[in-house]
């Protein structure tokens, strides 16, 4: 009988452990939950001092290289920054800018890498254009094409869930090139603003857009080192999905934290409500669902950069912390709205914001049932 | 660990695997049990006493437990390496884990110079086998309302009561057992007392009972005016509580210092992944049913969370804002995989689930429906899954008390 392989192990580093202590002073106190409910009015959804700080904080640069100007460490580094930013609901193009720092590093033309990662890890926002109307989580399904132009590319489709499109600076789109998979790092400059619309999200802490594309006419110097596009679609889909559950994981962390004083506060039937068996037993289950998504994250966050991750180790270690960080985090606010009782029904119970956030976090690069049917593949 | 303890560690972790590579027994003719609580028939525990005591002259088990009682006198780091490599070698388990893993490191840590001369190196060879005597037929999950007598007569405690769910009863040498010295105490808990008992003395009986497999595993233990020294006291009078809250803590894993080993076979997902290849439906295999896949994918995840948690556990900065809770789950956790996972065994066998053990046609000769039905003496044992439950809520979520 042969034995299971270690998918991935913990290990840390010491910035990944001093990353998450800054990260978790920082967000504690610029994201406390009357400014996230402040900030969900906003047309931005952010504000722009914070996400500045963060710029200038070096937050951006810790995965960019530093012979493009960053501090020239990995995603096992970012991991903590985005587990705090989603346990204190601190919305900002973090992410998203992040994952085009991602993408230009490994599929980037020398000349992008050069001109636009010092200006990401300087603090300036990007983000990725790859989704479609088909809502199908296999970025390599684009309908969008790219048709050769004497001057450049002319690309025509419509991308979905363009992530805080409207703060960045670059724009990387994915478009089929001649029925291959390409992509191009596009201005955002180049963008008509008339063919940018927001998108109404079920998480409102968040922003996107759909972003329509009329033969826009990129320039040739757009296109990013086409071999490299798929290899680059497959990177972006895994780092997505790490840095997606941390944020579900720092969320998971608060809502219970949130459930958990309301079984200590409320009474009934002249007893504290935490002390019934009945709510207190699935509170337990959800801890335990949220210390197994801890453990599989930072596995996930060690095992991208330090295994390859053409053996499937990271890829694996990657797909379990997402599927569990969903299962953990949805069954832990669909319990904390049940639990808070009338209020939970309530809009001003923030129970409902970790249950949208983990909505929308599992309909981003795949569900709990998606990547283990992936999975399935990878270890069967 | 400097590196100079590293290096000796490596070698010695490269001694051990060599040894389980070579001495590792193959699997006898007769079912070996899978857990410690299953240890039903004289020639299961003749075969796993001569085991334990092999590995322990070997130098691989109590490798840490200090020189002068008995142990190695090595480090943790030492006897992890061994148990890696029993682990490894898929060796048989460490069956005297009463004495190994609650008893031994309760005595090295509380007990009397005496105490510790006197048991820790049986325990260590298996010379003296150790049971518990916590449960009673009334007092099950409420451990703290046991009733048990035991009065003061001189130098010695007579006992009067009955304690059930007696592993290794039948085979016992020695007893942990929680009884009550205080009638008159002002709670239920400051009238218990805790003893460590000889078992064969007159008025002590075992009845074996008989288990949900059909097989014998544990005892219920009758004492009848049974007479034992006052020297096995632990503590004082009135402490028995706090030492039998401290054991549950050895037994649930929640703290260190066990003497190593295993007492647990556990069930590796790819054993399953196997029978779901081996089973077919309509003509192909169950495998390539999604919703089969989907679960085994579960249980995957589920042992991987496991033991990556054991390795956050290790790594205070990623658990320093609930530093407990990864010891008070792992019991809840593992327990519940077992059971789940046994289960989830049977449903991929087809009509051969209707089967059991001694059926020749059986799969895996009905390892499975054993594996299932003796999974709940851990599930159900050492505080149920329920207890567990209420336990983590108030001590690591502190949430309110449910009594």
């Amino acid at each position: 009988m042969s034995k299971m392989k270690p998918y991935g192990q913990i290990g840390i580093t010491e910035a990944q452990i001093d990353m998450l202590g800054v990260a978790e002073n920082f967000c504690r106190e610029k994201s406390p939950i009357d400014k996230v409910r402040a900030q969900m009015e906003t047309e931005l959804g952010y504000d722009a001092d914070v996400w500045k700080e963060m710029g200038a904080l070096g937050w951006l640069g810790v995965a960019v290289p530093e012979e493009f100007g960053g501090v020239g460490l990995s995603l096992t580094e970012v991991t903590p920054v985005a587990e705090q930013l989603g346990r204190y609901m601190l919305s900002t193009p973090f992410a998203s800018t992040t994952l085009a720092a991602q993408a230009l590093i490994v599929g980037g033309a020398k000349s992008q890498k050069s001109e636009v990662l010092p200006q990401i890890a300087n603090g300036r926002a990007a983000t990725l254009a790859l989704s479609e109307h088909n809502g199908d989580w296999e970025l390599e399904n684009i309908e969008t094409t790219a048709a050769q132009d004497k001057a450049g590319y002319r690309l025509t489709g419509t991308k979905t869930f363009v992530m805080n499109l409207m703060s960045a600076h670059w724009v990387i789109i994915s478009a089929m090139l001649e029925g291959k998979p390409a992509l191009f790092c596009v201005s955002k400059s180049e963008l008509p603003n008339d063919n940018i619309r927001r998108e109404t999200l079920v998480d409102e802490t968040k922003r996107s857009y759909e972003l329509t594309l009329e033969e826009l006419l990129v320039g040739a110097e757009t296109l990013m080192e086409l071999d490299k596009a798929s290899v680059t679609l497959k990177h972006i889909h895994l780092a997505a999905n790490l840095l997606s559950a941390a944020e579900l994981t720092g969320g998971c962390q608060s809502c219970i934290d949130y459930t958990v004083e309301y079984l200590k506060t409320r009474k009934q039937f002249g007893k504290l409500i935490g002390s019934y068996q009945a709510l207190k037993h699935p509170t337990v289950d959800a801890f335990v669902d949220y210390q197994k998504s801890r453990s599989l994250l930072y596995a996930a966050a060690y095992s991208f950069d330090t295994q390859d991750i053409a053996v499937g180790v990271g890829e694996i270690a990657v797909r379990m912390a997402k599927a569990q960080a969903d299962k953990a985090m949805s069954f832990a606010a669909d319990r904390s709205i049940q639990f808070h009782g009338g209020f939970g029904f309530t809009y001003d119970c923030d129970a409902q914001l970790y249950r949208r956030r983990a909505i929308f976090n599992a309909s981003q690069y795949g569900d709990a049932r998606y990547h283990k049917g992936k999975l399935a593949e990878l270890l069967f | 660990m400097n590196a100079e303890v590293q290096e000796e560690v490596q070698e010695f972790a490269k001694e051990a695997d060599a040894w389980f590579a070579v001495n590792t027994p193959a699997k006898p003719d007769f079912m070996l049990p899978l857990t410690f609580m299953e240890v039903g028939t004289d020639e299961q525990f003749e075969f796993l006493r001569d085991w334990q005591r092999k590995v322990y002259e070997a130098g691989y088990l109590g490798a840490a437990w200090p020189k002068e009682y008995g142990g190695g006198g090595l480090s943790q780091a030492h006897q992890d390496a061994a148990t890696a490599a029993m682990r490894k070698y898929d060796a048989p388990i460490m069956f005297n884990t009463i004495g190994l893993g609650w008893a031994g490191p309760l005595i090295l840590d509380i007990g009397t110079e005496a105490h510790k001369k006197k048991y820790i190196k049986g325990i260590l060879n298996a010379e003296d086998v150790w049971c518990q005597g916590f449960s009673e037929p009334e007092h099950g999950s409420d451990l703290g309302n046991a009733q048990l007598k035991a009065v003061r007569e001189g130098d010695e405690y007579v006992l009067n009561g009955s304690k059930i769910w007696t592993t290794h009863g039948h085979f016992a040498k020695y007893m942990i057992l929680l009884a009550r010295t205080d009638q008159e105490a002002p709670n239920k808990y400051a009238g218990l007392s805790f003893f460590l008992s000889p078992m064969r003395v007159a008025g002590i009986e075992t009845v074996k009972i008989r288990k949900l497999t059909g097989e014998h595993g544990f005892t219920q233990t009758f004492f009848t005016d049974a007479r034992i020294p006052a020297d096995g006291l632990m503590g004082s009078e009135g402490h028995g509580w706090k030492i039998a809250m401290q054991t549950l803590m050895y037994e649930r894993n929640a703290k260190g210092g066990q003497a190593g080993g295993y007492s647990i076979t556990e069930v590796n997902p790819l054993e399953i992944l196997d029978l779901a290849r081996k089973a077919e439906r309509g003509g192909k295999p169950v495998l390539d049913d999604p919703v089969i896949r989907e679960r085994l994918v579960d249980f995957m995840i589920e042992a991987q969370a496991f033991k990556l948690n054991a390795e956050r556990a290790k790594l205070p900065p990623l658990n320093q804002d609930c530093p407990q809770a990864i010891p008070l789950m792992s019991k809840l956790m593992m327990t519940e995989y077992m059971r789940e996972i046994n289960q989830f065994a049977l449903s991929l066998q087809g009509t051969k689930s209707g089967y059991y053990v001694g059926e020749k046609n059986a799969v895996d000769d009905g390892y499975w429906h054993r594996g299932y039905l003796n999974a709940f003496s851990a599930t159900i044992g050492g505080g149920t899954s329920q207890i567990q439950r209420n336990i983590i809520g108030e001590h690591a979520l502190s949430l309110p008390k449910t009594r």
